[in-house]
């Protein structure tokens, strides 16, 4: 994303910038920059209606104009790398009157000018700088597979996408009969597999692009990889593609433990990646998740997920200087409402400011993000071990009246027999 | 089937007497000729009197001015077992010829009688009708005696067909069956002719009484036709005297089935004194019901209770609780025989009718096809099979499949190869084959592990990577190998092979630091994973006892250290076995150990059972097979040319029929069984507990995956994205994403919340809401997953997460 023009107040964070977004990832940016109540100013394309004052017949026409819009909600399309937009207009023009509503398609090398409701606040500066810094950009493609399964996705600085998914009916082996069964169903399970991932990669003969292509991680239990690796090499040699063996070199397999994305967390942990792929930002992400898990398996009181649980711990000064590190995932500061925005925000700041911990937002688009969503959004890791946090927390809890029914049914039936 | 029955019971009882067919007849020579008179003229009376009715009720349905005379009516009755519907219908066809004009004129009144002839016999053949209202646990002596006459009427066509009255019996069942009816009306033709010629007036059955051997007359097929409430009082003591007795050659006449009775063994000659000292205090126990049941006359020995009768529902229901399953409405009532039949009617008059009334064609087309099929939309005819019955009918072997597990390297394919090729389920030639290739490639030691592994795959690196099904068979049991990967990245095909055995076979290196590796990795895994999926029993082979120099002390460190460590798993040290092995040399496979191993034939202190041994000791549990259909589908592939789409799998629960139709979960779609297969042999039904290949049509391939579940459509299995579970875990369990395992079957899915932790033994919550699940401990958790996915309570799933068994639960509740 290339900053246009920016007027931001330090003091109170008022004022507006204007954004040149340059590729897809630039509109995952966006999705976090721009907020629900925010005013929002791009050129856009809007269908008017216009009535004839002598005859009263209508005609309509589609002019484009630049419209100004209070953000009500956003849509975003990782696959596509769209977003979407809608609000009610803000600044009456010719066409549009104020108040009535309008969905903008932000679109690639057309910029935006965005100011914020409540002043541009920390984090919203963070994703901002973030969103302008050129030198993070890793992208890789990686396959998680197994037999008769498979995940293309995309993995870029702020977001893996899963681009497609391959399933496929594969016989088994069996006893007396001959095993061509199952190596035809694997040759076509594999033939697919390649044609699918060429297509993504925009390697396929027709769109194909003399670039270098992007590194292609393969990852499975098993040998399938490995299978699928050589698989392509012969590929390579028997159609005799240059785009096909240019990608060749580019291959990395790795072991992977199922073929389902998310563990595509074990396979960005893995030496084999990261000795690869550098300090990337996923990178980061995974292994500072994997450390929050190995404490909480510790349990020596030094990790604590959940909301409630980490702003007590912060309250207690917990989170701070010399190794407090707060986890938190961006998904909480999208939320619709100010006030829960708000709250997130003042977190990351305290202990940002004033306690003088590390705050690490995490992408609700990576695994790892989606790992922190699993603990409730954020996590902490302390200083120091706190033993009662969750004694305190007490019976005041949201759901805990539905979870007390819950329960009490399941206790009611007769307890079976465990497994041991 | 009949005779089998009898010889199981006579390994039991040993004092009963076992008849054959030619020393039956010294035994009635031992009779005293008294005793003989008496009950003859008994017999007579009872019989004179019922012939009586007979023939009143006959004249009746035939209607005057049938040819047939008293006698005839008489003979008819006596070969018919006073069947008037039947006899009705015999003298109609006899006396065709002369008088087809006058029966047409009567039409109707015949042919409500042959309707109601026809329904009857179909009710006798059932096994369930016949058992009716006879309790199964101290039943009269007189009783047992009639059940085991039934086998007189066998349900069961001998050469193939069903066995009910509906389905389709096979041509060659048909042609016998008719060169059977040819034979026997010119026999019954002769009989007729005999009794008219001797003028004897008194009755057919008093004529052939004599001609066979003064026997009493009244047999229990007669009884068998008598409705159930009849059947009660046979109970009392007045109809002692019409004691069925065993039938000799086969007077019967025309449909009467060949199948003939057992012939049991003669009584010793001390229950024969016995039994006549009991004959003069106590006036007529039958011959035959003494001799069955020697003593074990309720009344005369109380507070004994006859073994005969247990081993005879043993034997006709397993060991399964019997009376709760015999289920006496499995059959279709007498309301739908009854429907079935005027169903038939109406459809024929609606063919006549369109014979006569071209106008209204289509509508009669339309309604004709509804009235033929059932289910349209099946290609495939159902035979309608009383799959509960036929299970209960059906001669069977112990059946068990296990699975073996363990280690990787640990010899577990080479061992099962080894086992095939000794009990020559394997040839040698192909072992041959198998080792030379090998060879060729530096492998020699995996050519009994290419038994199992027969994909190239595997041969080239020498790992099992799926799950090899193999079948073989001992004079006891029928084995289903399913040999497991023991690398860990195949443990999910692993708890594939696990979820459809009955017990496991875990195999052990015995080589030194090869056990300790193992008891740290997939031993123990594997081991917690069969135990956490309900295998109770374990074999284990403590394999490659070669190269430790089939050392003793080895051996029995191992057996210690596994003891331990299984039984802190979970499994009772009664269900657990330990066999020495080498399964590359093949000694105490099948052969027994060799020498240097004499320690282990000691009896103080080993069993010296070898591996195939402690297998056969394994004893069947039964299955749920009243439950409705439940079928993982374990792999779908393309079963030849003429089944394009087969799919195999373990029925978890019910059974099915070729020409049932069948729902697979999740897609929701219906496919129609064409054929099934058990153990690569084509069967007509198929019940819990077997593994077996179906081939179905009426489905599109892309709705079949492994993992899904096939059941029945009118219970169908329901699709959750979210289930609360009760689990064990065995590492750290946090509000994570895991893989859920279900056999086949595995989804991504995330532990949403731990509701609570769970006192191991009592169940009790002891702390809601932890933080974290520590290992082996156990919780309650909720699992959302990403897609929607066939699970019920209480179903058993494994959680894993990067590459490691994460916990182990039992579903609680399945929620949406």
């Amino acid at each position: 994303m290339k900053l246009v023009k920016q007027n931001i107040e330090q003091k109170d964070g008022t004022g507006t910038a204007t954004l040149l977004p340059e590729e897809p990832e630039d509109m995952w940016h966006a999705y976090n920059l721009i907020r629900p109540t925010d005013l929002l100013r791009a050129t856009a394309i809007r269908r008017v209606q216009n009535e004839s004052a002598s005859t009263g017949s209508t005609f309509s026409q589609r002019v484009q104009t630049t419209l100004t819009l209070r953000v009500t909600s956003l849509d975003f399309d990782p696959q596509a790398g769209q977003l979407h937009v809608s609000g009610k207009v803000a600044a009456e023009n010719k066409y549009v009157k104020q108040g009535q509503y309008h969905t903008l398609d932000l679109e690639l090398q057309r910029p935006f000018t965005l100011e914020k409701e409540g002043g541009w606040d920390s984090i919203a500066l963070g994703v901002l700088k973030e969103s302008l810094d050129q030198s993070a950009r890793a992208e890789l493609w990686a396959v998680v597979m197994q037999e008769g399964l498979a995940n293309v996705c995309l993995i870029t600085g702020h977001q893996t996408i899963l681009r497609q998914r391959i399933e496929m009916s594969i016989p088994k082996k069996r006893a007396g009969a001959s095993s061509s069964d199952h190596e035809k169903g694997s040759a076509r399970f594999f033939s697919t597999l390649l044609d699918t991932v060429l297509r993504q990669m925009g390697l396929s003969p027709p769109t194909s692009s003399t670039a270098d292509p992007k590194p292609l991680l393969l990852a499975s239990p098993g040998f399938t990889a490995t299978t699928f690796q050589s698989y392509i090499k012969t590929q390579a040699v028997q159609r005799g593609d240059k785009t096909l063996s240019s990608l060749v070199p580019k291959i990395i397999v790795a072991h992977a433990a199922s073929a389902h994305l998310h563990s595509l967390a074990e396979v960005l942990a893995s030496p084999a990646v990261t000795a690869k792929l550098a300090d990337t930002r996923f990178a980061r992400e995974t292994a500072l998740m994997d450390r929050f898990y190995a404490l909480l398996r510790a349990d020596d009181g030094r990790a604590w997920y959940g909301p409630r649980e980490v702003e007590r711990a912060v309250d207690r000064g917990a989170v701070g200087r010399g190794g407090g590190v707060l986890l938190i995932s961006d998904a909480l500061f999208r939320a619709q409402n100010v006030g829960v925005r708000r709250r997130w925000v003042r977190l990351v700041d305290r202990v940002r400011e004033v306690e003088g911990g590390e705050v690490r937002v995490l992408s609700s688009m990576h695994e790892s993000g989606r790992r922190l969503e699993g603990l409730g959004g954020v996590a902490a890791i302390l200083t120091f071990p706190i033993e009662d946090v969750e004694e305190e927390e007490g019976v005041e809890g949201e759901g805990e009246g539905v979870e007390e029914n819950l329960n009490g049914r399941v206790e009611e039936r007769e307890v079976r027999e465990m497994v041991i | 089937m009949a005779h089998r029955r009898v010889k199981d019971i006579d390994y039991d009882e040993d004092d009963l007497a076992d008849y054959s067919e030619d020393e039956y007849g010294e035994e009635q020579e031992e009779l005293s000729p008294e005793d003989k008179v008496q009950k003859q003229v008994a017999e007579l009376v009872d019989n004179k009197e019922q012939m009586r009715i007979g023939t009143i009720n006959v004249r009746e349905a035939l209607g005057a001015g049938h040819p047939a005379d008293d006698a005839a009516i008489q003979e008819a009755l006596w070969h018919y077992y006073y069947d008037i519907g039947k006899v009705v219908t015999y003298l109609k066809n006899q006396h065709r010829p002369q008088q087809t004009k006058k029966a047409k004129q009567e039409s109707k009144f015949d042919k409500a009688a042959t309707s109601a002839a026809a329904q009857a016999p179909t009710k006798a053949t059932k096994a369930s009708y016949f058992f009716k209202n006879v309790s199964w646990f101290n039943v009269p002596s007189e009783m047992s005696g009639q059940i085991l006459v039934e086998s007189l009427y066998p349900p069961l066509r001998l050469l193939g067909g069903s066995a009910s009255g509906s389905g389709k019996p096979s041509k060659l069942a048909a042609l016998a069956a008719a060169r059977k009816k040819k034979e026997a009306e010119q026999k019954a033709a002769a009989d007729q002719a005999a009794d008219t010629e001797s003028g004897k007036t008194t009755s057919g059955a008093a004529s052939l009484l004599e001609r066979l051997g003064g026997r009493p007359a009244r047999t229990a097929p007669g009884l068998e036709n008598q409705p159930p409430r009849e059947q009660g009082k046979m109970a009392e003591p007045s109809t002692l005297k019409t004691f069925p007795i065993r039938k000799r050659k086969s007077p019967s006449p025309p449909p009467a089935p060949k199948r003939r009775p057992s012939s049991p063994k003669p009584s010793s000659p001390a229950t024969q004194t016995q039994m006549e000292t009991k004959q003069e205090l106590r006036a007529n126990p039958s011959i035959f019901a003494s001799a069955m049941c020697g003593n074990t006359r309720p009344s005369l020995e109380y507070g004994v209770k006859p073994r005969f009768q247990q081993n005879f529902h043993t034997i006709l229901f397993g060991d399964s609780d019997p009376y709760a399953k015999s289920n006496p409405f499995a059959g279709p009532s007498p309301d739908d025989v009854v429907a079935q039949a005027q169903a038939k009617g109406s459809k024929k008059q609606t063919t006549s009718q369109k014979d006569s009334k071209a106008v209204n064609g289509v509508a009669n087309g339309v309604s004709n096809i509804n009235l033929d099929e059932p289910a349209p939309s099946s290609k495939v005819k159902s035979k309608n099979l009383d799959v509960l019955a036929e299970y209960e009918k059906s001669d069977r072997k112990n059946a068990a499949s296990f699975v073996v597990i363990g280690h990787v390297d640990h010899g577990k394919s080479t061992l099962m190869g080894r086992l095939l090729h000794d009990l020559k389920v394997v040839d040698q030639r192909t072992l041959d084959k198998y080792r030379k290739e090998a060879n060729s490639i530096g492998k020699s030691s995996f050519a009994f592990a290419w038994v199992m592994d027969s994909t190239s795959e595997e041969r080239e690196r020498g790992v099992t990577v799926d799950i090899a099904m193999n079948h073989f068979e001992t004079d006891k049991t029928r084995f289903t190998i399913l040999d497991a990967p023991g690398h860990r990245d195949f443990i999910p095909n692993m708890i594939a092979g696990a979820s459809q055995a009955d017990f496991a076979v875990l195999v052990i290196d015995a080589g030194t630091n090869s056990f300790e590796s193992g008891l740290k990795g997939q031993t123990k895994e594997h081991a917690l994973l069969v135990r956490s999926m309900g295998v109770q029993r374990v074999v284990v082979a403590v394999n490659k006892m070669d190269s430790a120099g089939w050392s003793e002390d080895r051996f029995v460190e191992i057996k210690q250290q596994m003891t331990a460590f299984l039984t802190t798993a979970g499994f009772q040290a009664k269900n657990l076995a330990f066999v020495p092995c080498a399964g590359l040399t093949g000694e105490n496979v099948v052969a027994p150990a060799p020498e240097p191993a004499a320690w282990y034939k000691d009896a103080e202190k080993f069993n010296g059972e070898t591996l195939i041994q402690a297998l056969e000791a394994y004893e069947p549990a039964k299955a749920a097979i009243t439950q409705p259909l439940r079928m993982t589908i374990s792999d779908v592939f393309r079963g030849g040319v003429t089944n394009p789409l087969s799919v195999s799998g373990k029925i978890d629960a019910g059974s099915l029929q070729v020409g049932d139709s069948v729902l697979a979960a999740p897609s929701g779609e219906t496919a129609s069984i064409k054929g099934i297969e058990i153990e690569d042999e084509g069967a007509d039904w198929a019940v819990a507990g077997q593994i077996v290949t179906l081939h179905l049509v009426d489905i599109d391939p892309v709705h079949l995956r492994t993992g899904d579940v096939l059941c029945s459509p009118q219970k169908p299995i329901r699709n959750v994205r979210s289930f609360t579970t009760k689990i064990l875990a065995f590492e750290h369990v946090l509000p994570m994403q895991v893989d859920v395992h279900r056999g086949r079957l595995h989804v991504p899915g995330r532990i949403t919340q731990l509701v609570a932790s769970l006192d191991k033994g009592s169940g009790v919550v002891t702390k809601k809401k932890p933080k974290v699940v520590q290992p082996g401990t156990v919780a309650r958790v909720t699992i959302e997953l990403d897609a929607a996915v066939p699970l019920e309570v209480p179903g058993r799933v494994v959680l894993r997460a990067n590459g490691a068994t994460v916990a182990a639960g039992l579903l609680e509740q399945v929620h949406q």
